[in-house]
This record gives C-alpha cells, structure tokens and sequence, in this order.
C-alpha cells in the first residue's frame, strides 16, 4: 500500500514540468506524438519481446520488490505500464490489489534464486511472532478506529501488507535488504543515519502525527470523538501506572539474568580453553621433567598457542587449517615444524598478500624445506624468513646444521631439491640450495606475483 | 677480554636468574631490579656499561627507563630483551635510545655476544627486528613519501642497508653478512648502526602507524 503510493509519487516527481505543455513537434499527428513522450518516461503501450521460463523477480530495475519488473521481463510490457497499472488497481481496489503484491513479493523467488521468501519465513519463528503481534497490534487500532467510527484505511490490506513486509525485512536475501535499506536511506530510517537526517525522520513522524490526529478530529464532532479517545488514554495510562514498575522489574531481572548467563558461559569457556591447553601442558611438563628437549619443546608450543589467543584472539586448537596470507602460512609452518620436530623455528615476514595457488606451492616447498631441515640438519634452530615484495615473493629457510656437499648429495636431499625445484618452475618460481659441510644449508625459494594479485596489494 | 658491567632489569624473578646464571663468567652483574623506578634510581648508583631491559614492565614500558637515565648518563646502553615480539613496543623502546633488541628466546651465548657488541658502541639487531625495520621501511609508501618534511637521508633505507637487514632476516650474523657481501664486519656494522639511528630520528608516520597496526607478528 505505501509501496505503491511512493511509487506513485515517484513517479509524478519524475515527470517534468511541461507535460501539459504544447506539442514539441507540431506536425507529427498527436496520438503518434502522446504515445512517445509517454514512452519516452518508461510506459510504453505496445508489446516488446517477452522472455519465456517462469515469472521471476527482477533483481535489475527493480522499484520494491521487483514484481513489476519481473512481470515485465516475462510478458514483454513495458515496466512502467505494469506499475502504473498496479497503482491505478491498489487505487481503485482502496489497497486491496497491495496485498497480491506483498504476495507475490513473498511467493516469487528473485531472479537467480531456488526458493521464495516465504519458504525462509515459515521456518524464522520470531519474525512469525512479531508479525503476530505487529497484527495483533494493528487490529486492536482499527478496532479502536472503527469503534470511533474513523474509516480512512481499509483494514485488511494494511494489516496483511504489514505482517508480509515484517516477514520479508527479516527474510529477504541480504542483497535485496541492502538495496531496501539503501530506499529508506534519503528518509534517515536506518539507525546509523546521520543526525540531519534522523532529524528529518522525526519531523516526518510528527507531521504524520498531526495529519493523523486532525484527520480523526475532522469527520466528527469534537466531544463525541473526544470522550472515548480520552477513555482510551486514561485506560493505557492507568495500566501503565499500575503494572508498569512490576513490568520494568521484570524486564531489567531479565536483562541481569542474561548478562550473568553470559558470564557464566564466558567463564565455563576459558577455563575449558586453558584446561585443554595449559593445564594439560603443564602436567605433561611435569611428567616429562627429565626430558629436557622434550619440555622446552612443550613450553615453546604452548607460548605460542597462548599468545596467538590473547593478542590474535585465534582459539587455542584453531591455527591447524587453511591460512589466508603468505605470513599466516608462514606461522602455519613455524607451529607445525615445532610441535613435530621440537626445534625451535623462528620465523620473520615481511609484508604479506593473499594466497593464491602459486603462493601456496611457495608455501608448500618452504615447508619441505623446514621440515627437511628439521629432519637432517642436526640444528636446533632452523630460521625461515618470508618478504613479499610487490613483484615476487622469497622465503629462505636456513639453519647451521652439519650442512653438506652439494657435489656428493645423499639421495634424500637430492629428492628434496628435485621435487621442490620441479614444483616452482611450473608456476614460473625458483628455488636454490646452498650448503656446505659443517655450515649449514639454506634453501632460498621465489615465486614471482601475478598481475592481478599485485594489484590488491597489502603493504 | 674485559667483563662488561650488566644491570638487568626484568619484573619476574624467574628470568632473572635464569639470565643471571646463563651470563655467569662473561659479564659483571652488578645489579637488578624489578621495576621502572627503583630500576631508574639503581642505575644512576652503579652505572653500569650496559642494560638489559625488559620491553614490559609493570610500573611502564622500557621506553621510561630508558629515556630518564638517558637524560642524566648519555653513556649507559640499552639492550631490549622481550617476549612480546609486539612491533609498537619494541619501537618504542628503540625510539627511546636502545642499541638493540633481541627476543627471550636467545641463547646465552648469542646474549652475550649481543651485549658485548652494545658495550662496543654497536646495534644489535635480532632477525625480527630487521624483519619490522624492512615492513616498516617498506618501499611504495607514496603517502609518506609526498609528504613535505620527507627527509630521503632519514626516512629511507639505502639500497646496502636493505641487503644487510634482508641477510640479519634470514639468520645470518654479522660475519656471516660480511661473507656473503663482501665487506668486512665492521662495514656491516656501521651499516646496522646507521639503520638504527635512521629507526630512532626518522619522522615517519608511517613507522608508528605501521607498528600500531601490526600488534603481534
């Protein structure tokens, strides 16, 4: 019903001023002339080409719901003669043709989508109560109203258009709100709008307040209307007065009860968390006090878990998985490597960027690397240093373990080298081993950036 | 070679000891404290060549001690010792005048190598340090280089110092630097030291910005 109002007045606003004005061409015979300026502001009267399949919404062109459009598309009229069409019949219908089209709103999935609204909201069970109760609400008004003898809506649309409206802002997919929202912006309707234009929504409301209240002063006489709107007035107030302490008792026990809810639930969480990660941590250590290697390895993974939840806010547990950028990755390895191996993997990024396929095999062969490190170098540190730079990215893993002779390699390195050298050229990478007995080894790896990736670029 | 004399500053008592016991030997611990005040007044008593300092502690950050005994003996270094790794810290504390930083995690022998190198008038630079002072002088920050109190001298890394940092990164020490680029030690350290005057002069935005962002690395 307002939908369709607004869009009226949308409309009109749209037209220009002269639209009643003389015929800009004079010699083209008037109703040739007519049908174009109408067609000129989007009604056009003859029949365009339809699309066949089934009536959908439009998610493209669309005014509210994307009924008109959607008829539109599938019938080949014009989009502004079903609307106007639609206003002319929720006019002469007094609203009642507003309700097939809260509907259809309803019924009909959008464009592209598997299943309507309503199928969402029957399963959304406090959108149902609150269309419940914005109904229940409604009807109490009109009874009110038509106990005043006020008749200046029709009842049963406005009732069946709200509850439909509540089902859909609550249900609609979150495109479809934002572009609604994005409708009540000009009006200040959101919450985050402006100060200026939440001004301009009170002022609106209490413009409307008035027409109303004039509205109901108008058609009667004033002391017949104004005995039972004052009954009405001293009844709420009363309830008011005597319920509403015990009301707003009830209603902040509630809020209390919930806040000590949450805390309790908080408090249950964290010493579930720290059981599972420190205690058991320390029991092991305590059992293990004579294996030193083996406590500090402990120690060490444990700090790291317990920093990464207090200052990254990353659940103790949840850094095994799938890492999002290069350094991510990096810290991936340095955990894994540590936890396994127990050795200490210290690990330094610079920059970073989103993984991608090709960084994922960098990623990949720096592992191997550590690992391979880990296993053979007799090390107790292996270090690995990752920079994504804006054209490539390098992570050299190093330690200074026994090292070897890269012309007398044992099979077991060879196949490191091999398969991760083989690995990075396909993605156009590159990947050097330098080691000599007694020094160490280093393992330097590249992979060069895609265009795209480039772009996005974090720094 | 001569004992440097060390003053540990660090709140856990635990730490200390440690420290202490892994140092034994190789310096002259000539006092500790717990804290930033009694910490500031322990200090200007027994002078020592140099301090480790703990980037946390409870009455403040390093940064304080490090700025009022700075103030009345220039000639006291700092070495920052941390377990935080967090950027803005460990920034801090370098702004404020410390020689180096390095993570708890160090060997002994390493600290004691790094504490000589400060007592000697050097920077001492962990991986991680050099791996923030890369991030943080990153090139492509347009912004900062637009600005009009740009000063290429201070607020850019030479293409040298970048190589040296890069190496320092990826675990490589001072000898192993000069190895790698031909220069000798001391090159690599006048080449660290001017980074580190470059960290604490320079006016970036972009270096207090960039360490607030990163928290934890």
């Amino acid at each position: 019903m307002v939908d369709q109002a607004n869009a009226a007045s949308r409309k009109a606003a749209a037209q220009p001023g002269g639209q009643f004005g003389l015929p800009s061409d004079p010699w083209q015979p008037g109703q040739a002339n007519w049908m174009t300026r109408l067609e000129s502001r989007g009604i056009r009267l003859t029949r365009g080409p339809a699309t066949p399949g089934p009536l959908r919404r439009a998610c493209d062109g669309q005014l509210f719901g994307g009924v008109a459009a959607g008829l539109a598309k599938r019938t080949g009229f014009s989009v502004g003669l079903i609307r106007a069409a639609i206003v002319v019949l929720a006019l002469i219908s007094t609203g009642y043709l507003a309700m097939p089209y809260v509907l259809a709103w309803l019924l009909i999935p959008a464009e592209g989508a598997d299943s309507n609204i309503a199928s969402k909201a029957l399963t959304d069970k406090r959108g149902i109560g609150l269309a419940a109760g914005l109904t229940s609400v409604l009807v109490v008004v009109f009874i009110i109203a038509s106990a005043l003898n006020v008749s200046w809506l029709p009842a049963l649309p406005v009732i069946v258009c709200a509850a439909g409206l509540v089902l859909i802002s609550r249900n609609a997919p979150e495109e479809e709100l934002s572009y609604l929202r994005s409708l009540g912006d000009p009006a200040g309707l959101t919450a985050t709008a402006p100060r200026s234009r939440r001004v301009l929504r009170f002022a609106i409301g209490a413009l409307l307040i008035t027409f109303g209240l004039y509205a109901l002063l108008q058609g009667h006489e004033r002391l017949a209307l104004l005995r039972p709107l004052a009954g009405v007035m001293l009844l709420v107030g009363g309830i008011a007065l005597a319920l509403g302490p015990w009301w707003l008792r009830i209603a902040r026990e509630a809020v209390a009860e919930r806040q000590a809810r949450i805390r309790a639930e908080e408090r249950a969480e964290m010493a579930s968390r720290v059981h599972d990660s420190v205690l058991q941590t320390l029991a092991l250590i305590q059992r293990r006090a004579g294996d030193q290697q083996q406590v500090v390895q402990l120690a060490r993974a444990q700090e790291r878990e317990l920093r990464a939840w207090l200052f990254d806010g990353r659940p103790p547990g949840s850094m095994e998985g799938h890492a999002a950028t290069v350094a991510d990755g990096v810290r991936l390895i340095q955990q894994e490597v540590e936890a396994q191996h127990g050795l200490a993997v210290d690990a330094v990024t610079v920059g970073d960027c989103e993984l991608d396929d090709d960084m994922g095999a960098l990623l990949a062969a720096a592992r191997e690397a550590t690992v391979n490190a880990a296993k053979w170098s007799g090390a107790d540190t292996v270090s690995v240093f990752a920079e994504v730079e804006p054209d490539s990215v390098s992570i050299f893993v190093r330690d200074r373990g026994r090292g070897f002779d890269p012309a007398a390699v044992p099979a077991d390195r060879k196949g490191l080298a091999e398969s991760v050298r083989a690995r990075l050229a396909r993605r156009g990478g590159s990947a050097t081993i330098r080691s000599s007995p007694g020094e160490g080894t280093e393992v330097s790896l590249q992979m060069p950036r895609s265009a795209d990736d480039r772009m996005s670029r974090r720094s | 070679m001569t004992r440097p004399r060390v003053f540990l500053v660090d709140d856990h008592s635990m730490f200390r000891a440690g420290v202490r016991s892994e140092l034994a030997g190789a310096v002259d611990i000539v006092g500790e404290a717990a804290d930033v005040a009694p910490a500031i007044t322990q200090i200007a008593e027994t002078l020592p060549e140099v301090v480790l300092l703990d980037v946390h502690l409870p009455g403040g950050g390093g940064q304080d001690v490090v700025a009022a005994v700075k103030a009345e003996n220039p000639d006291v270094k700092f070495l920052a010792l941390s377990a935080s790794d967090a950027p803005e810290d460990v920034i801090a504390v370098i702004r404020a005048g410390a020689r180096g930083y390095v993570t708890k995690t160090i060997s002994g022998t390493e600290l004691i190598d790094a504490i000589r190198r400060v007592a000697a008038g050097d920077a001492v630079f962990s991986p991680r340090l050099a791996g923030f002072v890369l991030d943080a002088f990153a090139a492509g920050h347009s912004a900062d280089l637009e600005r009009p109190s740009f000063d290429p001298e201070l607020d850019q890394l030479t293409g040298r110092e970048r190589e040296v940092l890069r190496l320092i990164a990826r675990g490589y020490t001072y000898r192993e630097v000069a190895k790698e680029l031909f220069i000798s030690v001391k090159t690599v350290e006048s080449h660290v030291s001017s980074v580190l005057r470059k960290l604490q002069l320079s006016t970036r935005h972009q270096l207090t910005r960039w360490a607030a962002e990163r928290r934890l690395t």
